[in-house]
């Protein structure tokens, strides 16, 4: 039988390895080329060598954007990791209703970003009309709707995520640790946080880079209004890449280091958490 | 075992095959229909529209050209404010679209490489004069289908109420002639709001991108109009800014006697404004011809309808007339294969000489053309028709310069420059940078 795989294995890898190709290794390199070019549309580009990417060291925009979405993700990551660990906590000690509560705070994860979005535009921009104020009044009131927005919608996922993990810790763990007189919160400390680590590691990544990707939350809350001030690095990118004649090019550039940067950012995040995880 | 192999080598042949044919059975239909296609020796037209004030109209002349001559004719149309960008990623598709739009000089710049000569087309000989073409030498590359004229559109009745009113200064249409009367118009308006029954004087000055472009765009042609004039120019390398401070004044006069407060207007959107107007709640309504479809059939009737000049408070400007002119020129893709190309102009020349596309463009859309086949088919929209009283009066229409902008990034921090300053988050310097310094650099990026 294992022969037999081995022997068949280019048949079932091919389809899949097509449409990879096509979906994504061709459009990548086909990228990273147009990033030397200068170009219109895709299929007319010449080369040009680095001045793209000189181009895209001093673009302010692009420099405040890289700043702004550092914050952002850092604030994200933080929020939304500690109230679903805190939820999946709470969720997981058998009270009344636990399944609906589940069902609930996992459900906003189902509904598209654009729909959110305006969803969440209204409401804010509703509250906010009281006091005269929109949500593009400033780049903060837009930072802190869409971190509203995104723990709204990411807490429930990462909820179940952490659920199963706290599921997972053998009973006789968290009694042996009663027994030894630990308080709830040293086994909580000691016991609990090490056993679930490799769902925070996974959780972090998961937040991380949704956090650096984000884009139809972006476009439909704010717009990157004002003056382009609440542009996340997705949407800096796309805005540059289609908003400005003649700076495709480096719209492309911005793409390819932003993909460098998610890259590194997220293969140090996965070493630095995955050293803390504990063997069962 | 053997069954077994012969299962798996039976199920990847399925797959691989499912594959095949689902790839396959794509590429026939396409095939088929382009076959189908060369062996009656016709091409198909793919127009991307850039206005959607008129997107169901064009749909529907489409399909009564595909009737009449069998061409097929799609036409799709870009949301407000994403004409560039659709433009952009439909134009790599092997599908291009065989006509497409550019907004003038600066457009034509970024787009010339895809023009096809238009100097030998019906729709060209149909133009009545050369100023409403562009032309790169002796090439014709895009042709205006459309004249268009924005002012100060107002509602009739309201502002008759406000003549009638014991505490109004101004007294008739005629004396709002100037920045200083529309001035005391509006703020005394705005002081009797509860009077007239009304939100504002003016409807909001929405920056949202569906409303932005009312006045990083168009209001801001006037101190650039007026600009070009003292110097006797038709465009620049570096802009002085030489009316900035009316620019200001207008600006501020808008924002301050409004529906809403200044610090509100970054999320208003231009439907917000149109509704406002269409249902009454303000008198005063920047925009042009173009807004007429989406105000008709509301609370404001037809014959309500007015637009009035934007006055900025220049000298002698009780003879300016309503900003005329295009910014919606057609071009043709070079780049698509003959007999499309063939089928295009031919649509584009149906458009402009038969009978259905002439009643189309006119009556159901509203347009006031360039072509001289339009003689016998002026559109019923009044706000073209009060442009034509400002003519016949004998005043002298602004042109449309801002053609003649450097590019989309200078609009847009100018609009960013504008909103900061209405909200109180940024100083009128930063507009005024905006302009000026922004002009330039960009200018120069543009053309480097």
């Amino acid at each position: 039988m294992q022969k037999a795989i081995k022997k068949y294995f280019p048949i079932f890898v091919l389809p899949t390895m097509i449409a990879f190709v096509i979906g994504f290794i061709a459009p990548f390199l086909l990228g990273i080329y147009l990033s030397f070019c200068k170009f219109t549309t895709v299929t007319d580009a010449e080369f040009i060598g680095l001045e793209n990417y000189l181009k895209t060291l001093d673009d302010p925009e692009f420099i405040h954007s890289l700043w702004y979405t550092a914050l952002f993700t850092i604030t994200t990551v933080i929020i939304i990791n500690v109230l679903a660990f805190a939820v999946a906590l709470l969720l997981t000690k058998g009270i009344r209703g636990t399944n609906i509560f589940r069902t609930v705070f996992f459900m906003p994860n189902l509904i598209g970003g654009i729909v959110l979005g305006y969803v969440w535009q209204l409401l804010l921009n509703g509250i906010l009309a009281n006091f005269d104020r929109t949500l593009t009044y400033s780049e903060w009131f837009g930072f802190w709707g869409l971190v509203i927005l995104v723990c709204w919608q990411q807490v429930g996922y990462m909820m179940i995520i952490y659920i199963s993990g706290i599921q997972n810790i053998p009973g006789e763990l968290i009694e042996a640790a009663k027994i030894d007189g630990a308080s709830p919160s040293q086994i909580l400390r000691n016991v609990t946080i090490p056993m679930v680590m490799p769902s925070i590691t996974i959780c972090t990544f998961l937040t991380l880079t949704n956090g650096f990707k984000l884009f139809d939350q972006n476009l439909a809350l704010t717009n990157g209004a004002p003056s382009r001030m609440s542009e996340l690095l997705a949407m800096n990118i796309y805005t540059t890449f289609y908003g400005r004649a003649g700076w495709e090019g480096v719209g492309q550039a911005k793409a390819v280091e932003f993909f460098i940067l998610v890259s590194v950012i997220a293969l140090i995040q996965n070493r630095l958490t995955r050293s803390k995880e504990v063997q069962q | 075992m053997k069954k077994k192999r012969i299962l798996a080598l039976l199920l990847a042949a399925a797959m691989v095959g499912s594959l095949a044919t689902g790839c396959g059975s794509g590429g026939s239909g396409d095939g088929g229909s382009d076959g189908g296609n060369s062996s009656e020796a016709t091409g198909k037209v793919y127009y991307l529209n850039f206005k959607p004030e008129q997107a169901d109209q064009w749909v529907e002349l489409a399909e009564q050209y595909t009737e009449e001559t069998g061409v097929q004719v799609d036409v799709q149309t870009a949301a407000s404010g994403t004409y560039e960008s659709q433009l952009k990623s439909e134009m790599a598709k092997d599908e291009a679209p065989t006509m497409f739009q550019v907004n003038g000089p600066v457009g034509l710049a970024t787009w010339k490489d895809y023009c096809y000569d238009l100097s030998d087309s019906a729709v060209y000989k149909d133009v009545s004069s050369d100023d409403y073409v562009l032309k790169e030498g002796d090439e014709v590359l895009g042709v205006a289908y459309v004249i268009e004229t924005y002012g100060l559109i107002y509602n009739k009745a309201l502002l008759n109420n406000y003549f009638e009113a014991d505490w109004s200064t101004v007294k008739s249409i005629d004396d709002l002639n100037n920045f200083q009367a529309l001035k005391a118009a509006a703020e005394e308006i705005q002081a009797h709001k509860d009077d007239l029954g009304v939100e504002g004087a003016f409807t909001s000055a929405g920056m949202d991108s569906s409303s932005d472009w009312r006045f990083k765009t168009h209001l801001a042609n006037l101190p650039i109009y007026y600009e070009y004039k003292d110097r006797g120019i038709s465009s620049t390398d570096a802009i002085e800014g030489t009316y900035l401070d009316n620019y200001k004044q207008i600006w501020d006069l808008y924002i301050n006697n409004a529906t809403c407060e200044p610090s509100m207007i970054s999320s208003k959107t231009g439907d917000d404004a149109t509704s406002e107007f269409a249902l009454g709640e303000a008198v005063f309504y920047q925009n042009g011809t173009w807004a007429y479809n989406d105000i008709k059939g509301n609370e404001v009737a037809d014959e309500d309808l007015g637009m009035l000049p934007i006055y900025i408070g220049v000298e002698g400007e009780e003879n300016q007339g309503l900003c005329t002119g295009s910014e919606n020129y057609w071009c043709v893709n070079k780049n698509a294969s003959e007999e499309d190309i063939q089928a295009t102009l031919d649509f584009m020349q149906w458009v402009v000489e038969s009978d259905e596309g002439r009643d189309m463009l006119a009556n159901e859309m509203g347009f006031v053309t360039p072509f001289t086949t339009f003689a016998d088919y002026l559109p019923s929209n009044p706000l073209v028709q009060a442009n034509e009283e400002y003519n016949e009066a004998g005043k002298t229409p602004v042109s449309w310069n801002f053609t003649t902008m450097p590019s989309e990034n200078w609009k847009n921090n100018l609009g960013s420059a504008l909103l900061e300053y209405a909200q109180g988050t940024g100083n009128w310097d930063a507009v005024v940078s905006a302009f000026v310094d922004g002009w330039a650099t960009e200018y120069a990026a543009a053309n480097e």
